[in-house]
């Protein structure tokens, strides 16, 4: 095994917009540090461009996004884009909040891996990064 | 000799019970009459003015001192039964229903509807953009505006949002904290243009800066220069607007973001004492400004200690108004509050139930003694409320108030042993939690501190682990499971809403003076760095229409931006 591979995930959990409901966020950072990730926490009122400097800053495996406020269909695929444009576009995009039925199909056509709705339980969350992401080269 | 020292207290019940019902509750009845002459139950049972340990036997000498002691009647020191003497029986709670979305004829549309269908008070929910002090053009703002509230950035907005709607006959609660100041003025000047002066205005700003910093996380500058623009405007409000409620001192948000009942009751307090000291520093009399601070309470699921909570909030305020702060009018010592039922609590699993969940939450906030009420809708774990939901939310109160018989008796669960036993528990804990918060040098030095941050931050997660380890049930999430059910109606909140009132906004600024909106920034700067009352030039500036976002700039020109560590 390649020391890639046995290396811990690093996931950046990232709390984008204006949105101050940060109670699921900070659940699913204590949660996932909890289950042997390496967690960093980007803090509140980040705007995509911050989130993305971060994850390229700290080398990060995944990002994790959490979204109350109706704001998803912004800022999902404002952060995918800029970590394509910045050549890291094997980051893994995932995220969590008040995201309705409707828009779920969309989000994922534009790239986003994964969304947890609420009731989704840190465990099964914590089980989905296990499996779908991989250390980065 | 214990039987004549047990009939003399009796007698001093009775006597002092009689007193009450002479002048408390005839003094009451004469500002305004009972909603009925007599109230009894379906059946056909009388239910008295207020019922006491007297109505159950024979009470000993101390039975009856404990009553005086730790519940008193309503309308009296120290409030445990409520803060009138009548209670529901003189007038129900308000039932306002949060409202706010979309451009401001959405919420202005939406205001008229919940009018026309029995709510009692219009209640306004901004969107992040203006909670957070920038313009709906700002980069910050992208996606956001009109999504968790309406979309404000002008006097513009706030002049459609309430057209139609006769100020001086509607009271107004606005959630908005870090910005309230530009919203209060707003509201001021829109009144002036409906020839309202603002001494007849009658409402509530939440302006409870300090769990921003806690739990709902939506700010502009520090804790510090946030509390002074809290105290100008009680200072002004006091002087100027009799009928207004400068702070709505909020445990809500602090609930939400997953503190306890007991951290909910106790930080909250905290930050309303704290308030309270800033005034006094400041040289304000107490009793000038005390009888306009009103709470906002959430209430969960634990039905007996949701109402404890509301019941031990009244003795302890009263207690320590009266004691630490020397209040001396009763009104000082009240405490009134509005409540909403957990929006936390809501399930998107099987989200029926939540009508239930909501019902018996909001019954509880009646039980517990609230001035008003908002219950939530069933759709919520998804978007903000359709109008179908909001009818169902507000018919739930309807029925509480019209059905259950609940609104007939005041105070009814005084005198049970479990309720009684929770509430002086209660009491107990929360004055621990508030020794903590003295050791550390007070709830401001507390919040830099993070130490509620950090406690609220531990009991959530705990609570995450008891669901997901079953401990705790959630019917429909983690028990009682059924197959997923058919997709219930949301509303959608367009996209086009950002891009009309960027329009809107653009228009505004064409037709302002741009003197005038320099001039009166100028002014606030002035007033930010001489410690005069920001309330004047503020007003001046909304009036010039400069903009939520240029004024909340001279804030975070003079005092920084705030930035929280990402601590989890």
């Amino acid at each position: 095994m390649s020391e890639a591979s046995t290396r811990k995930l690093r996931i950046l959990v990232a709390k984008p917009g204006l949105d101050g409901h940060d109670r699921g966020a900070k659940i699913i950072a204590r949660a996932l540090r909890d289950e042997g990730f390496e967690v960093i926490y980007t803090g509140l009122h980040q705007t995509p461009e911050m989130i993305v400097a971060a994850a390229i800053q700290e080398d990060v495996d995944a990002v994790g996004m959490s979204i109350m406020s109706g704001a998803h269909m912004t800022l999902f695929p404002a952060v995918i884009d800029l970590l394509r444009a910045q050549g890291a576009s094997d980051v893994i995009v995932f995220g969590g909040g008040i995201i309705p039925d409707g828009d779920l199909a969309p989000l994922k056509a534009m790239g986003v891996a994964e969304i947890f709705l609420p009731g989704a339980s840190t465990r099964d969350i914590a089980a989905w990064v296990r499996t779908h992401v991989l250390p980065r080269d | 000799m214990s039987d004549s020292r047990d009939s003399e207290a009796r007698a001093r019940l009775k006597a002092s019970q009689d007193a009450w019902t002479k002048i408390d509750l005839g003094g009451s009845a004469a500002k305004m009459p009972l909603r009925q002459s007599s109230f009894q139950t379906d059946g056909g049972i009388p239910i008295p003015d207020l019922l006491t340990p007297l109505d159950i036997g024979n009470p000993s000498a101390e039975d009856v001192e404990r009553y005086e002691r730790e519940l008193g009647f309503p309308g009296q020191f120290p409030y445990t039964r409520g803060p009138q003497p009548s209670m529901y029986r003189g007038r129900l709670w308000t039932m306002r229903q949060f409202a706010g979305f979309g451009t401001p004829e959405d919420t202005n549309k939406r205001f008229k509807y919940l009018l026309e269908h029995g709510m009692s008070g219009l209640s306004t929910a901004f969107d992040m953009p203006a909670l957070m002090g920038y313009d709906c053009d700002h980069a910050m703002s992208r996606g956001e505006v009109g999504k968790e509230g309406v979309a404000v950035s002008t006097l513009k907005d706030f002049e459609v949002l309430y057209s139609g709607i006769p100020l001086d006959r509607v009271t107004t609660s606005m959630t908005i904290n870090a910005s309230a100041i530009y919203a209060l003025c707003a509201y001021i000047a829109v009144a002036e243009q409906q020839n309202v002066s603002q001494d007849k205005l009658g409402g509530t700003i939440q302006n409870d800066v300090l769990k921003e910093y806690i739990a709902q996380k939506e700010w502009v500058v520090g804790p510090r220069p946030a509390t002074r623009i809290v105290v100008d405007m009680i200072e002004y409000t006091s002087r100027y607007m009799p009928k207004w409620h400068a702070v709505s001192i909020s445990g809500y948000h602090i609930r939400e973001a997953g503190a306890t009942a007991l951290q909910e009751l106790a930080f909250t307090l905290a930050d309303g004492f704290g308030y309270v000291e800033e005034c006094v520093k400041r040289g304000m009399n107490v009793d000038d400004f005390a009888p306009r601070l009103s709470f906002f309470w959430d209430v969960h699921n634990d039905f007996f200690e949701e109402i404890a909570k509301f019941r031990a909030a009244r003795r302890i305020w009263a207690r320590v108004m009266r004691e630490k702060f020397g209040a001396k009018k009763p009104a000082s010592m009240m405490l009134r509050t509005h409540a909403q039922t957990a929006g936390v609590s809501l399930t998107a699993q099987q989200p029926y139930n939540n009508v239930v969940r909501t019902a018996l939450q909001g019954l509880a906030a009646v039980l517990g003694g609230t001035q008003s009420l908002h219950t939530n809708s069933l759709d919520e774990t998804y978007a903000l409320p359709t109008q179908e939901a909001v009818t169902i939310a507000l018919r739930t109160q309807q029925l509480i108030a019209h059905e259950s018989g609940v609104d007939r008796v005041v105070d009814p669960l005084a005198g049970s042993y479990f309720v009684e036993y929770l509430t002086d528990e209660t009491e107990k804990r929360c004055l621990k939690i508030f020794e903590k918060i003295d050791q550390l040098g007070g709830i401001i030095r507390a919040i830099e501190e993070g130490y509620p941050q950090r406690e609220i931050a531990d009991s959530a997660f705990a609570y995450q682990r008891e669901v997901e380890s079953g401990t705790r049930k959630i019917v429909g999430v983690n028990a009682f499971q059924s197959e997923k059910s058919a997709p219930i109606p949301t509303l959608k909140i367009e996209e086009s809403v950002g891009r009309e009132q960027n329009e809107r906004l653009a228009a505004v600024k064409r037709a302002r003076s741009p003197q005038a909106v320099q001039e009166t920034l100028r002014a606030v700067e002035e007033a930010c760095r001489s410690g005069t009352n920001l309330m004047p030039p503020v007003l001046s500036a909304v009036k010039a229409y400069a903009t939520l976002g240029e004024v909340c700039d001279v804030f975070r020109k003079v005092w920084g931006a705030y930035r929280e560590r990402g601590i989890f």
